[in-house]
C-alpha cells in the first residue's frame, strides 16, 4: 500500500511564483525576493530531492550530508516564528525530505520505490512462496497448526527455532541477489551502448527479477513472522524486516 | 517577548528550567528546592501541589493524587490491573481515566495542569515575567493520545505548548550543549514510571535519532511496588497481620519502601522502621541492596529487550555504540548501571544530574524555537507505528516506526454503498498485525460527500505526524478539490470543547484564596511533625528523661491544640517550638540501634521525610 504511494512519486507542478509576494522564484527554495520558504513540489520523485540520479547504488555518507543540509533550511524548528502559511510549508517540505531520505537510505526500500517508479503505480508486491520451497512451506504449515492447537514440545520448538533460522538464511541469500540485480540496473542506466530495444528488454527483465525476489522476501518474512508468533516470541525484531 | 520555558513533567518529580546567555538554569522554589514532587492534593479548604501535597499523602490518600503521569491517555480498561496500587479512586468507564476526588471528578490532564500551573507560577515569581510559551517533555514511547493528554494538560494550565520533546532526546541536546562528541550515542532513561532507549546519530550540530523504544509503565516506581509486595508477605508472615487494604498503612510503606531503595544506591544495607498503632506494632526490618536487586532485577531486566530492538531498528550492534548516557532517578540504582554496562561494553555516562538532564534539555530546545541556538537541530522520531484498520481487522501500516518526523501519508478512500455521504477511519498505532492489539488512537468521520455511485468518490486523506509525534489528518475530494469535513473521536482523549472548558473552569480555581492554601500547608507541616514525633516517643522514651519526656507531651498538646485553630502563625510557632522539644531525643535515638536507620539530625527530618 505503501509502495504504491512511493510508486506515485513528488507531485509536479509549477512553481514559478511565490505564494506570498507573486515575483519570480526560478526554482529557488526562498524566494528572492521576501525571502519565504516556497513549497518543495518542483521535485519529480525522491532521488531528485536530493539531486540523485535514478540508480539503487548510493553514496550514504553523501546522501546524509544532503538530507541534513535540507533539515537544516526546512525544519519546523526553523519556522517557529513564522507565518501560519511558511509554518505549514516547512511542515509538508519536511515530511517530504524525511520520507524520501528514509526510503533512499534503506536498501529493500529503495527498490521497492524505484520498481513502483519505473512502472507506475502497482499496488504492493504481493508474496509468493519459492518453488524449490514449496513442500517444505507445507510441512512449516502443518506445524504451526499444530502449534495454535495444542502447547509446544520441546522436540517442535527446537524443529521450528532450527526451521525459522534456515528461512533467515534464505531471505538474506535473497537480499544478496537482489543487491547483484542492483547493480546490473544501474549498468544498464550509465551505459548507453547498446540499442535502445535491447535496453528496454533488460529494464523489464531487470524489473521483474527484483519484483520476484522482493515477492519471495515479502513470502518469508511472513513465515519467519508466524514461526516467531507460534514460538511465543515478539515478533517486533522481525516485522521491522517487512519495511526494510 | 516572553520567555519560553523548558518543562520536564515527571511521573515522580516535575521541573522548570530557562536558558540565559548560552547557560540553561533550572528554576528553585522559595526554599531552594528544583524538584517539585508531582503530587496533587485535595482538601476541603484548597487544591495543594508538591511537597504540601505529598506531605498529606498518608493522612489524606484517597484525595492525594501521585504519578498521574501513568494514567495520561489512557482509558480505564488499560489501567484497571494497577490500580490496586492506587489509594485514590478511579471511575469505572469505558472512556478517558476520570479519577474520583470527593463529589467531582478530574481527568489526568486536569491534574497534569495543577503541576504545570505551579511551576508556571515559580517561573513567573523567578523572571518576574509572565510565562505563556513551554516545551513539554514527554516519554519517547508515548503514543499520540499521551502525547495529546500533555499538550491539553498544557493549555488546560494556560501554557502555548510550541513543542512536546522526547525526554531521552532532550536529555542529549542536553549534554549536547558541551560534552558529547560526534558519534553514536544510546540515551537510557528510566524515570519514575517510565522507559526510554534512544539511539542517535550526533554530526556536525545535527541530532538525528535512529531508533527509539520503550515501555511507558516501566519505572521506580514498579521497584517500589515490588518492595511493597515483599514487606506485605513479611508482615503477615512475621505479624500475622494483612495490610492489604489498609490506605494508609500501604502509604507509609511505599514511602519507606522508596527511601530504603535511594539508601541502598549508597550503602550495602539499610533499616526500614514503619510504626503500625494502628496494628498494634512497630515494623522493622533490614534489607540489603542484594535482596532488593533480587526483587528488581526481573524489572531491569524488562529494559534489555528494548535496548535490542532499538539496536537492530538501527542497524547497529551495542558495541558500535560511542557512548552511553544515563538519565532518570532510577539510573542511580547500582543494578541499572551494571545491566546498561554489560550491554553496551562501555562506562556510561552521568555527569549532568539524571534528575534534571531532561528538564535542561527542554530549556536548550526552547531556546533553539526562540531562535537562540542556531547550530543545533534535532531530528527525532516517531516510535510506533501508525495504520488504519482495513478489512477482516487487520491494520495497514501508513507510516513504520521510528520515521523522521513530520512524516506523511495519503491514502484514498471512496465509499462502498450508492449515495453514501460519510466515510469512517479508524486511525491506530502498534506493532502487531490485528487491529484488536494496537492502540486504538480516533475514529475519524469523514462528511459532505456528494452522492455518487459506490467507488466514484476519491477521497485523499494525509496523515501528518507533526515535530510533536501527534498526528494531524486532512482530506480533500480529488473531483472537486474541496476539502472534506472531518471529525475526530479520540479513543482515550478530550474532545477540544472538554479542552476548552476545563481551560474555563481553571480560570476560577486559579482565584483561591493564597492565606487559605497557607495554612493548609502549616497544618500539614504540623501534622508532620506530631507524626513524627509520636513515632519517635513510641520508640526513644525509653531512654530520655520523665522530665524531658513530659515536656514533648506538653509541646505535643500545644500544637495539636494549635492545629486545629485557624491562625497560621499560632501553628508555626507550635510547631517550631515541638521541633526544638525534641532535638534532643532526635540525637538520642541517632546514637542508638537505631543509628542506621537514621540520617538526619531532627526527628522530623529522620522519619517524617524519606531522604531523596
Amino acid at each position: 500500500m505503501t509502495e504504491a504511494k512511493r510508486g506515485e512519486g513528488v507531485t509536479r507542478s509549477a512553481r514559478d511564483l511565490c505564494w506570498n509576494c507573486q515575483s519570480e522564484v526560478g526554482g529557488e527554495y526562498f524566494c528572492p525576493q521576501c525571502v519565504k520558504v516556497q513549497p518543495a513540489s518542483v521535485w519529480s520523485d525522491y532521488f531528485d530531492v536530493f539531486g540523485l540520479p535514478r540508480k539503487l547504488g548510493l553514496d550514504l555518507e553523501e546522501l546524509q550530508r544532503r538530507f541534513y543540509d535540507w533539515s537544516r533550511k526546512f525544519h519546523p524548528d526553523l519556522f517557529q516564528r513564522a507565518t501560519p502559511e511558511e509554518q505549514a510549508i516547512s511542515l509538508e517540505n519536511s515530511a517530504l525530505v524525511n520520507t524520501a531520505y528514509r526510503t533512499l537510505r534503506d536498501p529493500i526500500a529503495r527498490v521497492e520505490y524505484l520498481i513502483g517508479l519505473e512502472e507506475g503505480a502497482v499496488k504492493g508486491i504481493p508474496p509468493k512462496a519459492p518453488l524449490d520451497l514449496l513442500e517444505e512451506m507445507l510441512l512449516v504449515q502443518e506445524a504451526l497448526e499444530g502449534a495454535k492447537a495444542s502447547a509446544l514440545d520441546a522436540q517442535t520448538q527446537k524443529r521450528l527455532t532450527d526451521e525459522r533460522a534456515r528461512l533467515a538464511e534464505r531471505r538474506r541469500a535473497e537480499e544478496e541477489r537482489l543487491l547483484d540485480v542492483s547493480r546490473e540496473w544501474d549498468a544498464l542506466v550509465e551505459g548507453s551502448s547498446a540499442a535502445s530495444r535491447d535496453r528496454d528488454d533488460l529494464r523489464r527483465k531487470l524489473l521483474d527479477r527484483m519484483k520476484g525476489i522482493l515477492a519471495v522476501r515479502a513470502y518469508l518474512t511472513t513465515v519467519i513472522n508466524d514461526l516467531s508468533d507460534a514460538l511465543g516470541e515478539d515478533s517486533q525484531t522481525h516485522v521491522s524486516h517487512r519495511r526494510h | 517577548m516572553s520567555r519560553i520555558v523548558g518543562i520536564d513533567l515527571g511521573t515522580t518529580n516535575s521541573l522548570v528550567a530557562y536558558m540565559e546567555g548560552g547557560f540553561p538554569r533550572v528554576i528553585p522554589d522559595a526554599e531552594g528546592h528544583v524538584l517539585l514532587p508531582s503530587v496533587v492534593g485535595f482538601t476541603a479548604d484548597g487544591i495543594l501541589v508538591g511537597d504540601a501535597a505529598k506531605r498529606q499523602l498518608v493522612r489524606n490518600p484517597t484525595r492525594t493524587i501521585y504519578s498521574v503521569k501513568r494514567l495520561m491517555g489512557k482509558g480505564y480498561e488499560d489501567v484497571k490491573k494497577e490500580l490496586r496500587y492506587f489509594p485514590f479512586h478511579v471511575v469505572p468507564s469505558d472512556e478517558v481515566v476520570k479519577i474520583r476526588v470527593a463529589d467531582r471528578e478530574v481527568t489526568p490532564p486536569e491534574v497534569s495542569a495543577l503541576i504545570l500551573r505551579a511551576l508556571k507560577e515559580r517561573a513567573e515569581a523567578h523572571l518576574g515575567l509572565p510565562v505563556t510559551k513551554a516545551v513539554i517533555t514527554v516519554p519517547a514511547y508515548f503514543n499520540d493520545s499521551q502525547r495529546q493528554a500533555t499538550k491539553d494538560a498544557g493549555r488546560i494550565a494556560g501554557l502555548e505548548v510550541l513543542r512536546i520533546v522526547n525526554e531521552p532526546t532532550a536529555a542529549s541536546l542536553a549534554y549536547g550543549l558541551h560534552r558529547l562528541k560526534e558519534g553514536t550515542v544510546a540515551v537510557y532513561d528510566l524515570g519514575g514510571g517510565t522507559f526510554d532507549i534512544s539511539i542517535l546519530r550526533v554530526k556536525d550540530g545535527i541530532f538525528e535519532v535512529l531508533a527509539t523504544n520503550g515501555n511507558t509503565h516501566l519505572g521506580g516506581d514498579d521497584f517500589d511496588r515490588a518492595v511493597v509486595d515483599w514487606l506485605l508477605a513479611d508482615i503477615k508472615a512475621r505479624h500475622g497481620a494483612d495490610l492489604r487494604a489498609d490506605l494508609e498503612a500501604l502509604q507509609e510503606l511505599r514511602l519507606g519502601a522508596e527511601a530504603a531503595k535511594c539508601r541502598l544506591s549508597f550503602e550495602e544495607r539499610t533499616v526500614l522502621t514503619i510504626p503500625l498503632p494502628q496494628h498494634g506494632f512497630t515494623y522493622r526490618r533490614e534489607i540489603s541492596r542484594a535482596e532488593l536487586e533480587t526483587l528488581i532485577e526481573p524489572l531491569v531486566q524488562q529494559t534489555l529487550g528494548p535496548c535490542r530492538l532499538a539496536l537492530a531498528d538501527a542497524g547497529l550492534s551495542a558495541n558500535a555504540v560511542d557512548e552511553v548516557v544515563l538519565v532518570g532517578g532510577s539510573t542511580r540504582v547500582p543494578l541499572v548501571k551494571r545491566r546498561v554496562q554489560e550491554l553496551f561494553g562501555k562506562t556510561p555516562h552521568s555527569q549532568l544530574n539524571p534528575d534534571e538532564v531532561v528538564a535542561v534539555g527542554a530549556a536548550v530546545q526552547a531556546d533553539i524555537l526562540a531562535g537562540g541556538i542556531t547550530n543545533m537541530l534535532l531530528l527525532d522520531v516517531t516510535p510506533l507505528s501508525l495504520g488504519i484498520e482495513t478489512l477482516g481487522g487487520v491494520m495497514s501500516v501508513l507510516t513504520p516506526r521510528n520515521m523522521t518526523i513530520p512524516t506523511s501519508a495519503k491514502e484514498l478512500f471512496t465509499t462502498s454503498v450508492d449515495g453514501q455521504t460519510v466515510v469512517d477511519m479508524h486511525v491506530l498505532q502498534g506493532e502487531r498485525e490485528l487491529v484488536k492489539d494496537n492502540r486504538s488512537l480516533a475514529r475519524f468521520e469523514l462528511s459532505g460527500i456528494d452522492p455518487m455511485p459506490a467507488g466514484m468518490p476519491r477521497i485523499e486523506v494525509t496523515f501528518l505526524i507533526d515535530a510533536n509525534g501527534i498526528l494531524q489528518v486532512n482530506a480533500r475530494e480529488l473531483r472537486t478539490g474541496k476539502a472534506a469535513s472531518i471529525e475526530v473521536k479520540p479513543s482515550y482523549g478530550l474532545t477540544d470543547t472538554e479542552v476548552e472548558r476545563m481551560i474555563e473552569e481553571s480560570f476560577v480555581h486559579a482565584e483561591e484564596d493564597v492565606a487559605s492554601r497557607l495554612l493548609i500547608e502549616a497544618r500539614n507541616e504540623a501534622d508532620t511533625v506530631i507524626r513524627a514525633t509520636e513515632r519517635a516517643l513510641g520508640q526513644g522514651s525509653g531512654l530520655i528523661g520523665q522530665e524531658e519526656t513530659a515536656q514533648i507531651n506538653g509541646a505535643l498538646a500545644a500544637l495539636k491544640a494549635a492545629r486545629d485553630g485557624s491562625d497560621r502563625d499560632a501553628i508555626r510557632a507550635a510547631t517550631e517550638r515541638l521541633n526544638q522539644a525534641t532535638l534532643h531525643l532526635a540525637e538520642v535515638l541517632m546514637d542508638s540501634a537505631l543509628k542506621e536507620a537514621l540520617t538526619a539530625k531532627r526527628v522530623t527530618e529522620a522519619l517524617g521525610k524519606p531522604e531523596r
